[in-house]
């Protein structure tokens, strides 16, 4: 790692004042992504400005229509919180199943949707559960945020706040992960929404990232049943391809893991 | 750069206060190892992968390979070494010597550290599947995680009967 310059922000107007002063400046979440990235020298901040103990990206709500999440909450934290699982079980299984328990510990939700790795879990619940990403200057839909692989709408000083989710009717993810990596090879969040709207969000699979595929959601939301999903075949043309999986093959398992998703969301 | 950043960490490590000022890049794992000479806490990827490095940062599991000193200043941080009570083994440590959980030992500090946190989170009835899940991301090329396994669950219906024990 090159030499660095850590500071432990303790309000948003601290950290964004930190950043402003900086040569070139990285926020720091649980440092699960940027630290690797630093280890392999493929990033050389000048500063890393720790966000994780500002007051106002903690804290977790749960009212009638929304959960609220503050970005520096640790996996771990969102996995084992009773009000999630009893609004949104769906995204505390999801939250479960990120990496492994070290890594719930440290890593955060804000770093998951700044980073937005193609294979990442929880682009896929912000896309299908319909989320709105809080910033220190913005609100985005998720719709909205997501602009590509390792991109978002973020400007390079700006800090995600808090994430609202709607609480579904009901909604749930599948996830095929790479064994070595615990990452999705793909993963499928399909939700329908408090207002009917069905929704279905695919990881791992995108060359461009996470997205949505509308003929599912049309065929879910005449008949949410996993046969419907099953029926959908998707086109391999955009679908990534690596050393772990063909587009045929990514492409095959989004109507797979999707009709499994729809059972476990108790669509029959 | 021109200049290392430097900050002065204090932690409580095994029961100690500690105090050092080190580089700001330095990763908590050297910190243990170089600094303070727990060589017990190992490097085996240096990648986040194996698990050799975890230790408890306020009682959880961290992978000391990939936080910053910085990052957990002024927690409590507990290794391998902080476990036994002089000759008297920590009910994890002595299920895997009773159970053969190791054999060269190379993952062993990680995976006990690692053993003490789904036992604190899962308590006595743990699953060996919940285990396994648990387990993930700690690799170990010589048992074929059986014994491991074993060990960490009847370790954890001990730990259960038992009142908290250190290094929760
Ligand atoms: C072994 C391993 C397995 C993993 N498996 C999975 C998996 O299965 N699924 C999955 O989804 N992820 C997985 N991850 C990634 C993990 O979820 C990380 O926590 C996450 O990618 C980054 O979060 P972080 O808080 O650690 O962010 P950091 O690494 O600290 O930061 C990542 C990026 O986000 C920026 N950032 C951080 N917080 C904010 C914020 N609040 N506002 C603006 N920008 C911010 C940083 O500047 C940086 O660019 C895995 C990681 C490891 C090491
Ligand atoms: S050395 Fe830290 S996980 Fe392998
Ligand atoms: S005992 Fe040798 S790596 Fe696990």
């Amino acid at each position: 790692m090159f030499s660095t310059k850590y500071a432990r922000a303790n309000s948003l107007g601290d950290a964004l004042e930190r950043m402003r002063a900086a040569e070139d400046g990285k926020f720091l979440g649980g440092g699960q992504t940027l630290l690797a990235t630093m280890k392999q020298r493929l990033a050389a901040p000048s500063d890393v400005i720790d966000l994780t103990k500002i007051p106002d990206l903690h804290g977790i709500l749960v009212n009638e229509h929304d959960v609220i999440i503050g970005a520096a909450s640790t996996h771990a934290v969102v996995a084992d919180h009773a009000g999630i699982a009893a609004t949104i079980p769906a995204l505390s299984a999801l939250a479960a199943n990120i990496g492994d328990p070290a890594v719930r510990t440290m890593g955060t939700l804000g770093g998951v949707l700044a980073n937005n790795d193609p294979a990442a879990d929880y682009p896929a619940a912000a896309l299908a559960l319909r989320a709105t990403i809080h910033t220190s200057s913005a609100s985005y839909p998720a719709d909205d945020y997501f602009t590509g692989m390792f991109d978002t709408a973020l400007d390079e000083d700006e800090v995600i706040v808090r994430v609202s989710f709607p609480i579904p009717l009901r909604a749930a993810y599948e996830k095929f992960r790479n064994p070595a990596s615990r990452y999705a090879i793909c993963g499928v969040m399909v939700a329908e929404l408090s207002d009917g709207t069905v929704r279905v969000a695919v990881t791992g699979a995108g060359a461009d990232g996470v997205f949505r595929v509308p003929e599912m959601e049309a065929a879910l939301s005449g008949n949410f049943a996993p046969d419907a999903a099953r029926s959908v075949a998707v086109d391999p043309g955009d679908i990534l391809a690596d050393m772990h999986g063909s587009s045929e093959y990514r492409a095959h398992l989004i109507p797979v893991l999707a009709a499994r998703a729809v059972a476990k969301a108790g669509g029959a | 750069m021109t200049g290392e950043s430097v900050s002065e960490v204090n932690l409580n490590v095994n029961g100690q206060r500690v105090s050092r000022d080190v580089e700001d890049r330095t990763l908590l794992v050297s910190l243990l190892r170089d600094d303070l000479g727990l060589t017990g806490t190992h490097i085996g990827c240096d990648t986040s992968q194996c698990g050799a490095c975890v230790v408890h940062v306020d009682g959880e599991p961290v992978k000391a390979c990939s936080v910053l000193a910085t990052q957990v200043a002024d927690t409590t941080v507990t290794t391998i070494e902080g476990l036994a009570d002089g000759d008297g083994l920590h009910p994890m440590q002595a299920a895997f010597k009773a159970h053969q959980g190791l054999q060269c030992g190379f993952c062993t500090p990680g995976m006990i550290m690692m053993g003490i946190a789904i036992a604190n989170r899962h308590g006595g009835a743990v699953s060996d599947a919940t285990i396994r899940h648990e387990l993930e991301g700690n690799i170990c090329r010589c048992t074929g995680y059986h014994a491991i396994v074993a060990a960490i669950g009847d370790a954890a219906r001990q730990m259960s009967q038992s009142a908290p024990l250190a290094a929760q």
